[in-house]
């Protein structure tokens, strides 16, 4: 299998316009007769199906929440980036394409992330005449603030709920187009199949969560913007919900997976306090403006932190990383967190932490200008932790965050199925190896306000032949049936585990061997142990009641049998790929102070997988990355 | 910490439910509320028992979806604080908590503490949203809004549609709910073109869907996790207002 991105011809920055003027399109009277599905609320998903559907596609849209509104893409604090230049810092398309592609260690297309940079220009515009209420000047005009990573300050943002504001936007849209008819809602639907009719996408299978029915559905296009897939560590910043199934079942029907391993691992969030905790919560990037993080310089040092002098802290990222210091890149801190934390330097009762100082900022600053920049994050602290950070400083530590892979898409976001398109997190495409903040929220509108109406119309002008598509083929009801299947196998265990149990060992030998650091022998001891575990799974699980009813367990149950098998694919790719680069770090390669050690030789290519069956190899499908516009460079923030 | 808990338990919307008696040993006091139901779940679930159904997602206080009545009071008994952010520090040990869902006519209960709040999307369906199309937009920066007014404009949108505010409203008025996003919309440029619309179109869906009428008790304003001001309602008052005798 060849792959080919589809990247149009051209200078990198006609590239886009290019395929705008060439892309077919669909006459306004032929749009009625195709149908779209888009799985997924989000960012990506809400904007996609509110812009086909203004567009005059008849839309299907599905969330597996009580209502689109609730979609993780809520849970952003920070903001979202966008080359306004509106501060005349010198930041511009260019520039923030190459920041973009310097923060993904060279691991993603030129053309991809040229195309995020120029369309940031339009998604703030957008945002705006939805009313979303950025944060402003006293004159009217909008403000920025910066983020990790970049010299340049472009990063919008609302307080700290960009993501809700964005969201909101976004699913106001939505709900517009669902009034105007133009769009059906499935609230409290999941997906369980793609369903793949003569080697095209033509359809999903859902269970409605409040029944238990299973439905079919069928489109002449579907798009899964699904999100990301970091609560298969179990804990993460993520919130309960987020899973990989539907993308993992279209795997399983033929979509290429990226990069799977490839996960941001976020340096600021809360620690772990027991077994019993659900989730690690996230403080905002922002903080490291102002707080300096350190760890005693003393093993055990049983102090309390205002007890240990200046003399005896070790400010570890000023001292690895001068230019950059507390601001250096997600993947650079917490990988220098874990490295003292392992040495034996870690704080807390547990050992797994650093603090985060705002001392000197208070002293600087005052109380009242730190309370008015963090007011709320420092209140949030107080809530979880019951400390507060306006006297002791906070403890932070790494927690698994954003999955920079997913399903392989082109230029057109289009996977290795036709007619199935991926969004947003979901897919891989613009990150590389590593995503700077405030990329996230920017490549989700993007996705779907902007590249998916033309290419998902490029992809639908062949179709309008095609007709209404018949969900009662052959196809649909064999999907329907290995659906229910599975959902019966699962509630048919009987044994006496739960889902949660097996989620939270795998999460733990995920974070132990396939996290911030990856080493051969520890990779391969990983995958033996996600096999045993699978088998066990299917021999121990508990799930109560029935698949015709509403059952929380079950839904957790359907996803954990889907992170056993993507977890096993994880560390095939981290095992193959033998180079460090961004998130990626093989202890094998790394230069002699402890870096990340590239290899742009053997290794500058995306690893796309074919799936081949459970217990059956992966086999890599390598997607060659040249480079014509930038030189590839270490990526130093020293 | 030793805690007794009186959960509703209801299998359906037709069933009837009542308060049913759990124990639990052991509950450390840095547990979140939704930890501690997690744990009795797990219990539930290894006795062969259908575990307690709850909403909740992000469990990180802005998604929204988590909502329970806790001793009487909706998301418990802390201030701007949702039910995945209580802790169980902020009980003691013997306490016995009552745990029920969100009641309303206008939220069923669907099972034990789910309840269905669709009616908040259809109530945004009738006008809470600017009518722009993708790709309509101008710059960003040829509308100026002052920081004064983008600042109110977030404080009304800030809203997470719980439906705390419906919960503890003696009415089960949708008023806050309602009124904060004719507020958010009414106070930008982007949105004053539609606003007299909005308010009557939004008004008229608020009371299809069974809410009662604001008594102006100020109870939502106490309990929304955001502290979301009852001032909007006043705005969303005059607005329906203008509408009425302008249109």
């Amino acid at each position: 299998m060849e792959l080919n991105a589809k990247i149009p011809p051209g200078p990198l920055k006609d590239k886009w316009n290019y395929y705008k003027d060439h892309a077919k399109l669909v006459n306004p009277a032929n749009r009625k007769k195709l149908d779209v599905i888009v799985v997924g609320t989000g960012l990506a998903g809400s904007s996609a199906a509110a812009s086909l559907a203004e567009m005059g596609y008849k839309v299907k849209s599905f969330c597996f929440q009580d209502s689109a509104r609730r979609a993780h893409s809520v849970a952003a604090q920070g903001g979202v980036n966008a080359a306004k230049n509106y501060k005349n810092d010198g930041d511009s398309v260019y520039r923030m394409f190459y920041d973009t592609i310097k923060g993904g260690d060279f691991r993603s297309r030129e053309a991809n992330v040229y195309r995020l940079a120029e369309c940031s220009l339009h998604l703030i515009d957008q945002a705006v005449a939805q009313g979303v209420p950025f944060g402003r000047e006293y004159g009217g005009y909008l403000n920025n603030r910066s983020f990790g990573g970049v010299q340049v300050s472009r990063t919008f943002y609302s307080r700290g709920q960009t993501g809700q504001q964005l969201l909101l936007g976004a699913y106001q849209a939505l709900i517009r187009q669902v009034s105007a008819k133009a769009v059906t809602l499935y609230a409290r639907h999941e997906m369980l199949d793609l369903v793949v009719v003569d080697g095209k996408a033509r359809g999903i299978i859902v269970r409605n969560l409040d029944t238990g029915e299973i439905e079919r559905h069928s489109a002449h296009a579907v798009i899964l913007a699904t999100g990301g897939f970091g609560k298969i560590y179990y804990l993460s910043t993520l919130a309960m919900g987020c899973n990989a199934s539907a993308i993992w079942r279209a795997h399983k029907k033929g979509a290429l997976m990226a990069s799977p391993s490839w996960t941001q691992i976020h340096p600021t969030s809360l620690p772990q306090s027991g077994e019993y905790q659900s989730k690690l919560t996230l403080m905002s990037e922002s903080l490291r403006n102002d707080g300096r993080i350190w760890v005693p310089l003393k093993k055990d040092d049983a102090r309390k932190p205002n007890d240990i002098p200046e003399t005896e802290r070790d400010y570890y990222l000023e001292r690895r990383y001068p230019a950059f210091g507390n601001l250096a890149p997600r993947d650079i801190s917490s990988r220098a967190a874990k490295e003292r934390i392992d040495a034996g330097y870690g704080i807390g009762a547990q050992k797994n932490a650093v603090y985060l100082d705002f001392s000197k900022a208070l002293k600087e600053q005052g109380e009242a200008k730190i309370k008015e920049k963090y007011g709320n994050l420092f209140s949030m602290y107080r809530k979880i932790t019951d400390i507060d950070a306006y006297k002791e400083p906070m403890m932070i530590s790494p927690a698994a965050h954003f999955s920079m892979g997913g399903l392989w898409v082109d230029y057109e976001l289009m996977t290795t199925i036709p007619g199935l398109f991926a969004l947003g997190e979901a897919n891989f495409a613009d990150h590389g190896a590593n995503r700077l903040g405030a990329n996230s929220l920017l490549q989700a509108c993007v996705d779907g306000y902007f590249v998916a109406p033309y290419t998902v119309s490029n992809y639908l002008a062949d179709e309008i032949k095609t007709g209404p598509v018949p969900a009662d083929s052959p196809e649909f009801i064999e999907a329907e049936q290995k659906a229910k299947e599975l959902l019966a196998r699962l509630v048919a265990i009987k044994g006496d585990k739960t889902a949660d149990y097996y989620h939270k060992k795998l999460g733990k030998l995920l974070y132990d061997y396939c996290g911030l650091s990856r080493n051969r022998e520890g990779l391969s001891f990983a995958i033996a142990e996600i096999k045993k575990l699978r088998i066990d799974f299917y021999a121990h699980l508990a799930v109560p009641g029935t698949p015709e009813e509403m059952n929380a367990e079950l839904e957790k149950a359907g996803r954990v049998a889907d992170y056993l098998e993507v977890a096993e694919l994880m560390c095939y790719d981290a095992l193959t790929r033998e180079e460090s680069c961004g998130a990626h770090f093989r202890e094998e390669y790394q230069t002699p102070e402890g870096e990340a050690l590239r290899n742009d030789e053997k290794f500058c290519f995306v690893s796309a997988w074919d799936w081949r069956g459970i217990d059956q190899e992966p086999v890599l499908v390598p997607e060659p990355l040249t480079f014509e516009n930038v030189a590839l460079t270490v990526r130093s923030y020293k | 910490m030793k805690i007794f808990l009186k959960i509703w338990r209801q299998k359906d919307a037709k069933s009837n439910g009542k308060l049913v008696d759990y124990e639990m040993d052991n509950v450390i006091p840095h547990m979140s509320f939704l930890e501690m139901m997690d744990t009795l779940n797990e219990k539930l679930v290894l006795s062969g028992e259908h575990p307690v159904e709850f909403d909740h997602d992000c469990r990180e206080g802005i998604c929204g979806q988590c909502g329970m009545m806790i001793n009487g009071r909706a998301h418990g008994p802390l201030k701007n604080t949702t039910t995945c952010q209580l802790h169980m520090r902020s009980f003691k040990d013997g306490d016995t908590i009552y745990i029920e869902p969100f009641r309303a006519e206008g939220f069923p209960i669907k099972r034990d503490l789910k309840v269905d709040r669709s009616a908040f999307d259809r109530i945004i369906g009738a006008g809470g949203f600017v009518s722009v199309n993708t790709g309509q937009a101008p710059e960003a920066n040829s509308i100026p809004v002052t920081h004064e007014i983008a600042e109110s404009a977030f404080d009304s949108a800030a809203c997470i549609g719980c439906g705390a505010c419906v919960a503890t409203c003696k009415n089960s008025s949708a008023a806050l709910f309602t009124s904060a996003k004719i507020s958010h919309l009414a106070k930008l440029p982007q949105g004053q073109q539609e606003a007299r619309k909005r308010a009557l179109t939004m008004v008229a869906q608020m009371d299809a869907e069974d809410f009662g009428h604001c008594s102006n008790t100020e109870a939502c304003e106490v309990e929304c996790p955001q502290g979301i001001s009852v001032l909007n309602i006043a705005r969303m008052n005059w607005e329906f207002l203008k509408g009425n005798v302008l249109k």
